[in-house]
């Protein structure tokens, strides 16, 4: 009877903190779409438009990597995939019968095949999620079928990096190889895609973006299925021994890990202008997992806040000293690692607050797990022992 | 649970589906104010008090550092000397020098950064076709001007965009000529697998056609690959008795390539080589051992015997020491400074316009001999064969007698033939069709 | 036949690389399961201490200069075992059992001996000395204090923000007095050119074709490295103890074995095995900081093809992968197709591949499709097959 009543409480306590939650959530992304735009140059707005972009991947990377314990060094391949697909669609703004203008350099007259479903819109923006997430799928399919894990799923991951990197680098008759596509010059309905209050809109989109993406990954990692995420990246064989099938999971999280980072390299390259394989380096997608790292693990909005800080420092400091920069990406990487492995967030809430809250002659802080401790069966066992 | 999961996955995908789509609907009306950033931005930018600002847009880190460093220097080389004899229109030139990181995207912002924030005159920059398509775009939104100093595939022609290294008829296509007069008919094509390969190879592809030569095989390696055992094979399957081999690998890849092809005896005599990206500075990191023998095509070598060479040689190796080398792109990166300046002070402004009607026609006595600046842009340039020798430069063993006249459209790809480029017209422009061809 | 038997030379000379390269990669990750992303930077430190010697050697005449392969193997061999040592004792013997961990740790020592070897000079390795001197001097001299134990976190954030900042500016400072030796890079951004010596620079003709003698250095010296490991493991004492370890961490540190030094040892073998193989990709290819990520993922494929902590796999996948490299990468595939109609679909599929940069993509789909059949390797180790 006690323990209904505990839970009840628990329950009314949760959904409170998540009203909370969604109202600073929503307040703070409020803020950011009207104040930002304000107060910065269009320049600098693009670069945060481009931030928050990039964000949104980290948010996917840390489903995955916090999670449920799958370090991809791939994603570079659904980002580049959800871009490509936007950018293909921007390609074909053309006069009946047209072709994008680079096919004439290398004597392609006809539209390859795999193009013609980008004249449509609503086809577009789905295969920007669609596509990452059936390839991601597979990919994840053929490797977990297996028990492919740890770090033999990662370097699978950069191989397969790799190879898309060649064939995408490589086939200049199908998609424009090293060059890429270009989008500033196209137009989305009518619109200059380069032009300002474009790339206005497409930054509102994008903080819309993190904040739905946000929530869905909060929705996904509090509910049953989350604990299942966090239970198969710390015991998978238990998981097993229980009855589940972590295969489908996997994949699953996978999969949506990589519809999320589509969406991202969509919303990316409309700010950047360009989609070239180099978004698929694999320097590139080991420093998405450093901003998840520098943020924190497992912290959504550790992800958002390591992406916007490591980001921010890395356009000033490889502007100031381009030759310090690697230097200093290597040290964050091994500080990170060593040091600070919850990452910045996970410190403030494991030392960082207490400190403060102690400072400060606020109550301490409870030292073993709240719910554990307030929980009145276990106060009621510990009263029986005591006796 | 699997039920729970499939509903799940339904409502995920659903809802994102609607929800992107109901967002990207609601761009669709943004105010149409402020499509029209650039103009006027920068029309009679750089100007400022005693200095003119010049923007330096150049790959500082990265892989393309190597290369792309060495024309920031001549660059710098050329504003100081231009500085020290009283500067243009009487001011001084003050560089703004901005790295591109080998990264497309950072070039385009970092252009748009020259051009808006620096306010800058001009922009001297990029190496890698990749990075000068990538902001091109930046340059003809803002209506600005870029000083493009490296040889490439040709097949553009901007307005914004003065290319003072080689088009294709300046460098690929009178080697491949020079090659089927005097070594052979049979060609094996090797390359890197980025965009300037794959079009040279079309274009020397449709110009052996034409002119009764024979390709018997291409390949392309992946950049900075260097296991090139498979290829050496193909050679030696597709030219079993010696041919040659028209190179357009870069980077890393060479190096590879040269030292394996001598191991496995592939020798300059049977199997020549012709490059056109390997230069006085790439012959020095490959290795000269393995070169020797071997052809290549520029504009310009440093054994160049012209008393402008000479004297440019001597100022580069003051600057940098003696043991430096200059080659093609660095003296293109130097001349197009002069060419500028000249341009400016016949215009007697840093107004865009003026400047660029101004630069059409611009002669300059330049360390390769005479260059001119056509109406499309381009340069006319002497073009030379050099074959590479014991010190690791080049002896000269061809050159045409006089400058020769760019291309912008390549005359043997049917998709480009009997097009021109000329901005000296209005009415003609970017690509218009020549009527006696 | 002769094309068949030149074939196979080839894709032995190509897996003969991988192995090398992947040799030590194997040994490490057999004992210590750490993927070591800075192991293609420790094939790149080998290559540049050949650089080295053979500049040194180009000091004693064209008759020294022939021989100076010798001496660069040991050399780079030491020169990156000893990089090794440094690695493993500084960071990675903290991040054991936390695999994922390591792997992201061993990517920042990459980028960072990558940069390294750019802006290497004489006031950076000053500065290193300096601050080494003061940080481990300082700790030395502090651990003798009796209440070392309790001192001790505090003496290390004093430490080592004290003699960082010491070293920075003794180091800006003395590259401000402009004294060109020490401000110089030693080998700056660009590559650097190593040169075979005269004698490996030839081949050895077989009709048409050749075989050049550096591919037959590299297989031979391959297989004396496949040699001295297998010796070494099971031949001598440390070698036993290194197997023990890899069988059973937690028994052998029972019976007494210093796993901790085992640990090291490995390292630092595998680290000088790169070492070896950057030594012998100098025969081959350019020589600049950018060298080792030419190579690290073809690497990584091979120790996932050939299964853990077991060497003969290790051989097996990097041939078999040479040789398939090398027959779809070469177009020999699609020419044995080409002489029946019947299989033309299929000649046309392997046309398509034969450009050296699809060849990377179709083994790569040949490797995913083999783990779906093997998932963990050829030789799988052996244990409970739920932790398969």
């Amino acid at each position: 009877m006690n323990a209904e009543v505990g839970n009840f409480a628990k329950r009314q306590q949760q959904k409170k903190q998540q009203i909370i939650e969604l109202a600073i959530a929503i307040g703070l992304a409020l803020v950011f779409a009207i104040v930002m735009p304000a107060l910065l140059s269009a320049f600098r707005l693009k670069l945060l438009g481009r931030f928050v972009a990039l964000s949104i991947v980290a948010l996917g990377l840390d489903l995955i990597w916090g999670y449920t314990g799958l370090l991809s060094l791939g994603h570079g391949i659904f980002f580049a995939l959800g871009g490509y697909a936007l950018a293909m669609h921007l390609k074909l703004q053309l006069p009946e019968g047209q072709i994008p203008e680079f096919f004439t350099l290398y004597g392609v007259t006809e539209l390859p095949w795999f193009w013609t479903p980008f004249y449509s819109f609503p086809l577009t923006i789905v295969a920007i999620f669609v596509i990452p997430a059936i390839v991601a799928g597979l990919l994840g399919y053929l490797v977990f079928r297996n028990r492919i894990k740890g770090v033999y799923f990662s370097i699978l991951t950069q191989a397969a990096l790799l190879v898309f990197f060649n064939f995408f680098n490589g086939q200049q008759k199908l998609i424009n190889g090293t060059n890429g596509l270009k989008t500033d010059t196209e137009t989305i309905f009518g619109v200059l895609v380069g032009s300002e209050g474009a790339q206005l809109a497409f930054y509102e989109i994008s903080l819309l973006g993190l904040l739905l993406v946000y929530f869905l990954c909060r929705w996904l990692t509090t509910g049953r299925f989350g604990r299942l995420l966090v239970a198969i990246r710390d015991d998978e064989t238990r998981v097993r021994f229980t009855g589940y099938d972590p295969t489908g999971y996997k994949v699953l999280v996978f999969a949506i890990s990589g519809a999320i980072a589509g969406v991202a390299g969509a919303l990316y390259t409309v700010q950047t202008g360009i989609i070239t394989p180099s978004a698929m380096e694999v320097a590139f997608s080991i420093e998405m997992v450093i901003w998840v790292a520098v943020g924190g693990r497992a912290t959504l909005i550790g992800a958002i806040i390591g992406t916007l800080l490591v980001r921010l420092g890395q356009t000033f400091l490889s502007e100031q000293f381009p030759e310090v920069w690697l230097f200093f990406q290597g040290a964050l990487f091994l500080l990170v690692v060593t040091v600070l492995p919850n990452g910045i967030f996970g410190w403030a809430r494991d030392w960082g607050i207490p400190k403060l809250r102690s400072l400060l002659g606020l109550q301490e802080q409870l030292i073993t797990y709240p719910a554990l401790e307030q929980d009145p069966e276990i106060q009621q066992e510990r009263e029986e022992l005591e006796r | 649970m699997s039920n729970g999961l499939g509903r799940r996955k339904f409502l995920l995908y659903g809802s994102a589906a609607f929800g992107t789509s109901l967002l990207l609907k609601s761009c669709s009306t943004p105010p149409e104010t402020g499509t029209d950033t650039g103009n006027g931005d920068g029309a009679t930018g750089g100007e400022n008090g005693d200095t003119i600002k010049v923007g330096i847009l150049h790959s500082l880190s990265g892989t393309m550092a190597i290369s792309e460093t060495t024309v920031v220097e001549a660059e710098k080389l050329a504003i100081k000397e231009i500085n020290e004899a009283g500067g243009v229109l009487g001011k001084q030139i003050e560089a703004v020098v901005e790295d591109g990181a080998s990264d497309w995207p950072t070039f385009a912002e970092k252009a748009a950064k020259l051009i808006v924030r620096d306010q800058v005159a001009v922009v001297f920059g990029c190496w890698t076709s990749a990075s000068r398509k990538a902001v091109k775009d930046v340059f003809e939104s803002k209506d600005h001007m870029l000083w493009y100093p490296v040889q490439y595939e040709g097949q553009e022609c901007s307005k914004n965009i003065f290319y003072t290294g080689a088009a294709p008829n300046q460098q690929i296509e009178p080697a491949v000529q020079w090659l089927l007069d005097n070594k052979g008919t049979d060609f094996f094509l090797v390359g890197s697998d980025y965009v300037f390969p794959r079009t040279a190879n079309t274009v020397i592809k449709e110009q052996l056609k034409a002119e009764g030569g024979n390709t018997v095989g291409e390949d392309y390696l992946p950049l900075g690959s260097t296991e090139v055992t498979p290829i050496i094979t193909k050679i030696q399957q597709a030219l079993p008795d010696g041919g040659i081999i028209f190179n357009t690998l870069n980077g890393d890849s060479n190096v590879a390539f040269f030292k394996q092809m001598q191991g496995a005896g592939l020798t300059p005599d049977k199997y020549p080589v012709m490059s056109v990206s390997i230069a006085e500075e790439e012959v020095r990191q490959i290795g000269k051992e393995f070169l020797i023998g071997h052809y290549a095509s520029w504009n310009y070598f440093q054994t160049v015997e012209t008393p402008e060479n000479e004297k440019w040689v001597q100022a580069f190796k003051a600057e940098y020491g003696e043991d430096r080398v200059t080659n093609d792109p660095m003296e293109a990166a130097y001349i197009m400074v002069y060419l500028w300046k000249q341009a400016v002070e016949q215009a007697g402004t840093t107004d865009l316009e003026a400047v660029r009607q101004a630069a059409i026609g611009q002669e300059f006595q330049a360390p390769e001999g005479l260059v001119t600046v056509n109406p499309n842009h381009h340069l006319s340039k002497t073009v030379r064969i050099g074959q590479v020798r014991d010190d690791g430069l080049f002896d000269i063993v061809w050159s045409t007698d006089e400058p020769v006249a760019p291309q912008a459209w390549n005359q043997y790809v049917p998709a480009t033939k009997g097009y021109a480029c000329d901005w000296s017209d209005p009415s003609k422009g970017e690509r218009f069709k020549v009527e006696d061809v | 036949m002769l094309e068949l038997a030149v074939g196979i030379f080839n894709g032995f000379s190509i897996g003969s690389v991988l192995l090398l390269a992947a040799l030590g990669l194997a040994i490490v990750f057999g004992l210590m399961g750490v993927i070591n992303l800075a192991h293609g930077e420790l094939m790149m430190l080998g290559a540049y201490a050949t650089f080295v010697v053979q500049n040194i050697f180009q000091g004693f005449g064209d008759g020294a200069l022939n021989l100076y392969i010798f001496v660069a193997l040991p050399v780079a061999f030491i020169v990156s075992a000893i990089a090794g040592l440094i690695l493993e004792r500084g960071v990675i013997r903290f991040l054991y059992g936390r695999p994922l961990e390591t792997l992201l740790a061993t990517w920042g020592i990459s980028l960072i001996l990558r940069q390294f070897v750019r802006s290497v000079n004489g006031v950076l390795v000053l500065g290193i000395v300096l601050f080494c001197l003061l940080f481990f001097g300082g700790l030395w001299f502090l651990s003798k204090r009796t209440d070392w134990e309790r001192i001790r976190t505090a003496a290390i954030s004093a430490l080592l923000p004290l003699s960082l900042a010491i070293s920075a500016v003794a180091g800006v400072l003395v590259s401000k007095t402009g004294v060109e030796v020490l401000t110089k890079p030693w080998f700056s951004a660009r590559n650097v050119d190593v040169t075979p010596p005269a004698w490996l620079r030839g081949g050895f003709s077989v009709g048409i074709y050749q075989l050049p003698y550096s591919r037959i250095f590299i297989i031979v010296l391959t297989v004396l490295c496949l040699l001295g490991i297998y010796w070494f493991l099971n031949r001598s004492i440390w070698g036993l103890r290194i197997r023990a370890v890899t069988q059973n961490r937690e028994m052998s540190a029972c019976l007494g074995i210093p796993t901790d030094t085992v640990d090291a040892l490995t390292f630092a073998i595998g680290s000088g095995l790169a070492g070896i193989a950057g030594c012998a990709i100098t025969l081959l290819g350019s020589v600049g900081p950018n060298t080792g990520q030419n190579y690290i993922v073809d690497v990584f494929m091979v120790v996932v093809v050939g299964g853990v902590g077991n060497l003969f796999g290790t051989v097996i996948a990097a041939l078999a992968i040479g040789i398939v490299t090398y027959l779809i990468g070469s177009g020999t595939l699609a020419l044995m197709f080409s002489n029946s109609d019947a299989l033309q679909p299929l000649t046309d599929f392997f046309t398509f591949f034969a450009a050296t940069s699809m060849a990377k993509v179709m083994v790569f789909a040949l490797i995913i499709a083999f783990l779906q059949v093997k998932p963990s390797g050829i030789f799988p180790q052996k244990g409970r097959t739920a932790e398969l």
